[in-house]
C-alpha cells in the first residue's frame, strides 16, 4: 500500500491526505526545477547571448507564471521534508500534531512564496 | 525455479528471487538528501533573489567564487539524486506494465544523470572561464 492516489488509505478528504498528495505533485515541480537549474547553468556557460535568451524566456509572463508555481511547490516540498524528518524520528504522529503540521506546511509554503516574490517586486526585478 | 528431483535446497533456489533489499538504501538516500536540501534550498532561494534580473555579468561574477560554484554543484546533484529516487517510486507505484515501467525508469535515470553531468560541467566552465 503506497498511500498514493487511488489507495484505499485515501478514502475521504483530509488535510494530511491533501499534503500527502500535493507532496507527490511537488516531486514533479522539483524535477522540472532541477532541469531548469541545469538549463540556466548551461546558458550561463554558453555566454552572454544564450544567458539573455534563457533568462528572457524565464522572465516572460508565461515563464514567470511557471516559476511562481514552482516556487510554491519547492517551498512546500522543503517544509514537507522537515515534517518527514520528525516522522523519521518517530515524533508527530498524534492526529492533532499531524493535522497542525499539515496546516503549518501549507502556511509556510504560501508565506515564503509570497515573501520571495514580494522581495523581487520590492527590489524592482519584476 | 527448477522442478522435479534436484540436489539444490529450497533455500538456495529461492535466493536472489525475492526482495533485493535495495529498499533500505533507497529510503535512506531519499531522506538524507531531503534533509540536506532544506538548508541548500533556502540558500538557493536567497541566491535567486540576488541574481534575478541582474544580468550575465552579475551571474558570471557570482559563480566565479569557489564557495558559490561548489555549493551550487552540491545543490544540483543533491536535488537530482533526490528527484531521481522520488520519481522512481512514483513510476514503480503507478506503472504496472513491465516494458513501460522499465522504459520510464531508464528514462528517469538517464535524464537525471545527463542533467547532473551537463550542469556540473557548466558550473566548472562558467566558474573557470569567467573574465573575473
Amino acid at each position: 500500500m503506497t498511500g498514493g492516489i487511488g489507495s484505499p488509505l485515501l478514502w475521504r478528504w483530509h488535510i494530511t491526505m491533501a499534503t500527502s498528495i500535493f507532496h507527490r505533485v511537488s516531486i514533479f515541480g522539483l524535477y522540472l526545477s532541477a532541469l531548469l537549474l541545469a538549463g540556466w547553468l548551461l546558458s550561463l556557460a554558453g555566454g552572454p547571448g544564450s544567458y539573455a535568451v534563457y533568462t528572457g524566456v524565464l522572465g516572460s509572463p508565461l515563464g514567470l507564471l511557471v516559476l511562481f508555481g514552482l516556487t510554491f511547490t519547492l517551498f512546500f516540498n522543503l517544509a514537507y521534508n522537515v515534517r518527514q524528518a520528525f516522522w523519521d524520528m518517530g515524533k508527530g504522529f498524534k492526529l492533532a500534531q499531524a493535522n497542525a503540521g499539515s496546516v503549518a506546511i501549507i502556511a509556510f509554503a504560501a508565506a515564503t512564496t509570497l515573501a520571495f516574490w514580494a522581495v523581487l517586486f520590492i527590489l524592482g526585478v519584476l | 525455479m527448477t522442478t522435479g528431483p534436484t540436489l539444490r535446497t529450497p533455500r538456495s533456489q529461492a535466493l536472489g528471487l525475492g526482495s533485493a533489499h535495495h529498499g533500505v538504501g533507497h529510503f535512506i538516500v531519499e531522506h538524507v538528501t531531503a534533509v540536506m536540501l532544506v538548508p541548500l534550498g533556502l540558500w538557493g532561494a536567497w541566491v535567486a533573489i540576488q541574481l534575478a534580473g541582474q544580468g550575465y555579468d552579475a551571474a558570471a561574477y557570482w559563480i566565479s567564487k569557489p564557495v558559490n560554484a561548489v555549493l551550487l554543484a552540491v545543490l544540483l546533484v543533491c536535488t537530482l539524486v533526490h528527484v531521481k529516487n522520488a520519481m522512481q517510486v512514483v513510476i514503480e507505484d503507478y506503472i504496472g506494465r513491465f516494458v513501460t515501467k522499465a522504459a520510464l525508469l531508464l528514462l528517469n535515470y538517464s535524464v537525471c544523470v545527463l542533467a547532473g553531468a551537463l550542469g556540473v560541467f557548466a558550473i566548472l566552465k562558467a566558474a573557470f572561464s569567467g573574465a573575473f
